[in-house]
Order: C-alpha cells, then structure tokens, then sequence
C-alpha cells in the first residue's frame, strides 16, 4: 500500500467537485421541505437540469446559458409537482416518486440526439495569485464557478431562513400551514415559489454532473444522486451548513474510496464501496437516536397537504 | 342492432388481424441492463437487434427492455416477454444468469440467450460470450507503449471471470513491451455510472495513472481523461468515436450482430440447439477500432501484427510461461491457456499488486 500517493490537498479539491450536485440538490429540497412540502422528485429534476443545461450549452457554446436553462427546466418541472400537490391536492410523496419517472423518462427522449456529443468545457475561475498559494489556493481557489455559486447559496439559505422575515414566513408555513393562513400569509403561493426554487437547485446540481463532473449526456447519469440529496436534507437535520457537511462528507467518503483502491490499501473493497452508505446511515442512527430532537428538527407540517376551507 | 353488428365486425376483423400476426413474425426480445444511450454495451447489442431486423425485414419482430436491474426485476421483465409470445430472448448482462434460467424451466418452447453466463439448467438455455481478452491483449500492448508515467489504471466493474481475464490480459502484454509497468485497479461495483467512472479515472489521474483502461460502460472515464493534457484511454464496447484522436487512441469493440443474425435464423429453421458459443476475432465479434495518431506508427504496426495473428489463431493472449500473483506456475513455457482455465480464472498474474475482492 501506498498511501503517500494520495495528495489530500487534490483529495479535497475533488471531493468539493463530486459533493457539488448533491450539494446543489439537497440545498433545494431544503427549502421546499423547511416549506412543509416533501417533493421526492429530486431525481428527476436534477435529470432534466442535466439535459436541458446540456443541451442548451451545446447549441450556444455557453456553459453559462446552459445553467440558466437548466434551473429554468429544473424549475418547469418542479411546477408540474406544485401544480398537482399544491393546486389538485394530490398526495405528496405519490407525486413526487412519479415525477423523478416522469423525470427520467423525458429526460432521455430530450437527450435522443445529445448522446456522444461533447460540452463545451466550463473553465475554473481563474483567481490569479490567489489560486497559486500553496494548499489553500488548490483547494479553495481553483474551481470553477458553480463551486462557489454552490457555496453561496448555502450561505444565502442559511442567511435567509434565520435573519429575514421571509425565512420567518416560510418556516411558519412549513411549521404550521393552518396559523400561517390564519395570519394572512398565502400558504400555497409560498409553497409553489419554494418548489420551484428546489426545482431550480436539483436543475443546477444535475447541469453540473453533466455539464462540468462527467462531462457529457448519458441517460440515467443521475445515477440515484437524489436520493442521496433526499438523505442529506434529513441527515442535515434541515440546517443550510449541515447539508454541506454533509454532502462533503458523502462526497469525501465516495473520492476517498475510490482513491484507496487506487494506492493499492489492503481494505477490501467491498468495504470500501459501501462506506459511503454505511456512514450516512450511522451518522442518521446517531443523529435520531435522541427521538425528541429529531422530531423538532423537522418541520411539523411536512407532507401534509393544504387547503383553505379545510 | 346495427352497433352490435358493427362491434362483433370489428372484433372478428381485429380477431383475424392478431391471429395473422401472431402466426407469422418471429418475435425476439432483448433485456438490456443499461439504457441504449449509453454509447458503449448496450448500445452495442441494440445494433445487434437492428442488424437482425435487417437481415430478416418482416420476418421478425424485435421487443426490448432497457436498463432492466439484475435480479427479480429481470425475472419479472423476461416472463412478461415470454407471455407476451416471444421466441427467443437474449438476456444481455452477467447477472441475468439466474433469472434467465429460472424462466425458461417456466417456459420450455422459448429459448433463452444468455450472454456472458456460464449455467444452462435446462435445455432451452444457450450462452454465448466474447473472447474479450484478444481485444484487451491489443488494448495492453499499447498502454505499455504510452505509458510514460508507467502506471497504467484499469476500471474494473465486477470480480467475475471475465473482468479478471480483461484485466490479466492488458497487463501481461503491457508488461511484455514495457517491463516497469504497474497496474492499478479500481472496482467500480457497476457496470454504468458516469459520475462514479468519472471520478474513478479521476482518482487514477490524480495518482500519476496516464492510460486508462475501461471495463464499465460509459464514456465518463474518457471525457475526465480529456481533462488532463497526456492522459490517454480506450473506447470499451462501442467505438467511441467522438473522443477521438485522443483521448480515445483506439478501441475495443463488442460485435454481437453475427451471432444475433446467426442464431434468430436457426429459430426460423428449426436448428437451434443449447450451447455455449464463445467468438472472438477470427469470429468477427472483438474488433479493435482505428488506432489514432498519438499512437506512433511502430506500435500501431505492431497492435495490428498481433490482431492479425490472434484472428488467424496463430497466438494466443494466454501462452506460458504465466505465473499466477503468488509465483506459482499457472501456464508452463509454451503451454496455451483452456477455455476452462479462462472461465474459471480467479487470480491476479505475477506483477499487479492489488488482491481481488472476493
């Protein structure tokens, strides 16, 4: 075993790159759920966000119009889901599980004349002598930009849901629908504008597997990575920096497993591949393990679907 | 009454319309473990099932199923095939192997193809496979060459037989050409996941690896490979053409349309018979795409001295001495490999330093 040819200083510029899209879609979902609305179509959101970021940034050798378009398909889609959850009152977790096969489905017809194309390559933001310093710069000032978008949208989450009364509001709707109408505030308005900015994140995170992780339109390349995200948000306990812990940590595990098995390390590997999974789920028992805790964490009113006259 | 009279028309008419159908076309479904799209495995078997919709036009009728899981879905997917009146299925992954036998003890007129597999409990159950190994000995001759770094990384999906042969194979020919090369495998544990394959071959690059060997099924290890300026890799089951001249400098391609053609024919006819059929070169069924510029003319005269010797059956990539990863003999000078050997083979050769996962 060579462990002295694993450099952490790459090791963690590339975990920061393969937590990115989960990252992106577990911030989404998030908010949508902190709203009091479980959309378990992340999967297929972050899909259409790859195909339609992907293709819009080969028809415009844009990558950037090709993000634009891809929270704008993710957020589309998401509509769909409040359309029916929200407006018809369908049942939540239904909708959402049809959505992420709706998802997948339209996703690879869009993708019919994409496949064996390549993106136009998304360069990393190039930082000056900031990207040169040594450690710090390869692991903080080298990426590309959606690394640091990723970033600030957790820093705007978490600034929003805490000091503004708009995160007030949205709390109070997912907390508790009913004093939330009694007071004025439009439950349903609110909610569809959180799906939609969810919708918006997990199109981001999939534009990024496609447009900067992979790089290319391969149907299915999600790959079960809003599921992941799904079980980030309760990992999270729904707290903004908890996601990103989070989702470095699973990104973390994934790079570094990957790379163990390339020093050679004399662990087996099944091990190895199933670590990821085997520590999301120990830190979810640890995490649970005081009930009453977890029960206030989550927002109260989650998956209940609201009406009015009810 | 004239919509009853109507109604029983247009059943009858409907009626003679199926039984027409049904009594004439060949039906021929495929299980598919990934999507069509995926550029590489399946996309290469779906070319399969068009090369027998063109060798038989209205002869046939093609059903497929794509990105089928391994396991009782499968079993599910094939007996709908089956009672929806198939003929003959072919199950195109390794872990159909028991769903495909359990279905066809269910249905003894259909016959069952499995690719790749090894059982045939019953007696409509053929398997048939690629000598994957010939493409790959090419493929490790010239990674030898490349490699300037000499380390050269191997994507593994599954420890089964055929992946640890892939494996053995490109590293005894790079190790022929180049005596100081290494071998670093990663296990995937998939044969499609363009996220987890691009981050393998970037772990790879990341630890000096500079030609990438591919045994999972998209074309992810190739664009990561793009990424970095001298980073080489191979197209693994379709051409890949689009990553050419490089990173893509040549590629191993599954060819499966003769035996589909060879094999649907023989259910017209009648003659098909249960067995095991295992092409390689000479059958057409491995080919080795366009070998690209970055690789000098010298080595590419050679990769195409030994396609040309491995067709006509003159070589073959198992020829002693081979020494098994413990030192112990497992060919002797001279001594070619049996295709018992080969399916049953477990072990790393002597020089990689990794141990299989069991």
């Amino acid at each position: 075993m060579d462990l002295s040819a694993i450099n952490p200083v790459v090791l963690t510029a590339s975990l920061m790159v393969a937590a990115t899209p989960i990252l992106l879609a577990a911030i989404g979902e998030l908010v949508v759920e902190k709203a009091g609305v479980l959309n378990l179509g992340v999967e297929g959101m972050m899909i259409i966000g790859a195909i339609c970021g992907f293709a819009i940034a080969v028809e415009t050798q844009s990558p950037l119009l090709g993000f634009i378009a891809a929270a704008l398909g993710g957020a589309v889609l998401s509509m769909l889901f409040g359309f029916m959850t929200q407006v018809l009152l369908s049942n939540q977790v239904a909708t959402g599980l049809a959505l992420t096969l709706f998802g997948l489905g339209l996703s690879s017809l869009m993708g019919q004349s994409y496949v064996g194309i390549k993106a136009p390559s998304t360069p990393s933001l190039n930082l000056g002598p900031l990207s040169d310093l040594p450690v710090v710069g390869k692991i903080l000032f080298s990426h590309d930009l959606m690394v640091y978008v990723s970033i600030a949208i957790i820093a705007g989450v978490w600034y929003m849901l805490r000091y503004t009364r708009t995160g007030l509001v949205l709390r109070a709707v997912g907390e508790s629908h009913d004093a939330a109408h009694a007071l004025g505030y439009k439950v349903i308005r609110i909610r569809l504008l959180a799906i939609g900015f969810g919708g918006a994140c997990a199109g981001l995170g999939g534009a990024y597997l496609s447009l900067v992780r992979v790089p290319q339109w391969t149907e299915g390349m999600t790959a079960g990575a809003g599921w992941i995200a799904l079980a980030i948000v309760v990992f999270a306990s729904w707290k903004p920096w908890r996601v990103m812990i989070g989702a470095y940590l699973f990104g973390g595990i994934t790079v570094l497993q990957l790379n163990l098995q390339a020093a050679g390390a004399k662990i087996p590997v099944e091990l190895l591949s199933m670590s990821p999974y085997l520590i999301t789920i120990l830190v979810l028992v640890i995490i649970s393990s005081d009930r009453r805790r977890a029960a206030l964490s989550a927002p109260a009113d989650l998956g209940k679907s609201f009406h009015a006259s009810l | 009454m004239k919509l009853t009279k109507i109604l029983a028309a247009a059943t009858l008419v409907s009626g003679l319309a199926t039984a027409a159908v049904a009594e004439d076309p060949t039906k021929v479904g495929f299980v598919y473990v990934g999507p069509i799209g995926d550029g590489g495995w399946t996309y290469q078997h779906d070319q399969g099932r068009l090369a027998v919709e063109a060798a038989y036009g209205d002869k046939v009728e093609t059903v497929y199923q794509e990105n089928v899981p391994e396991g009782a879905d499968a079993e599910r997917v094939l007996t709908q095939m089956a009672l929806s009146g198939a003929d003959i299925i072919f199950t195109t992954s390794f872990g159909y192997m028991d769903p495909t036998n359990n279905v066809a003890a269910k249905f003894p007129d259909v016959k069952f193809e499995h690719a790749t597999g090894y059982k045939r409990e019953h007696d409509n159950v053929s398997t048939y496979d690629a000598r994957f190994y010939e493409g790959r000995a090419i493929l490790g001759t010239i990674a030898g060459h490349m490699t300037q770094s000499n380390k050269i990384g191997y994507i593994a999906s599954f420890p089964i037989p055929e992946v640890i042969q892939g494996i053995n194979s490109s590293f005894l020919h790079a190790q022929k050409v180049n005596p100081d090369v290494e071998m670093v495998v990663i296990w995937a544990y998939t044969w499609f996941d363009p996220a987890k394959e691009a981050d393998a071959a970037k772990a790879m690059i990341e630890q000096g690896v500079d030609v990438i060997l591919q045994h999972t099924d998209s074309t992810a290890p190739l664009a990561e490979a793009a990424k970095t300026p001298g980073v080489i890799g191979f197209g693994q089951a379709s051409d890949m053409a689009e990553y050419k001249p490089s990173p893509r400098v040549a590629s191993i391609i599954d060819e499966w349309s003769p035996y589909y053609v060879k094999r649907v024919g023989e259910v017209m006819d009648g003659t098909w018979e249960n067995g095991h059929s295992w092409g390689g070169m000479a059958e057409g069924e491995v080919v080795i795409g366009e070998i690209t510029a970055p690789v000098p003319a010298d080595v590419k005269a050679e990769a195409e001295a030994m396609v040309a010797a491995i067709t006509s059956g003159e070589y073959h990539p198992f020829t002693g001495p081979i020494f098994k990863q413990d030192g112990s003999v497992f060919l002797a000078e001279g001594e070619v490999a049996t295709d018992l050997q080969l399916v049953q083979m477990d072990f790393y050769v002597q020089g990689i330093t990794a141990e299989i996962p069991q």
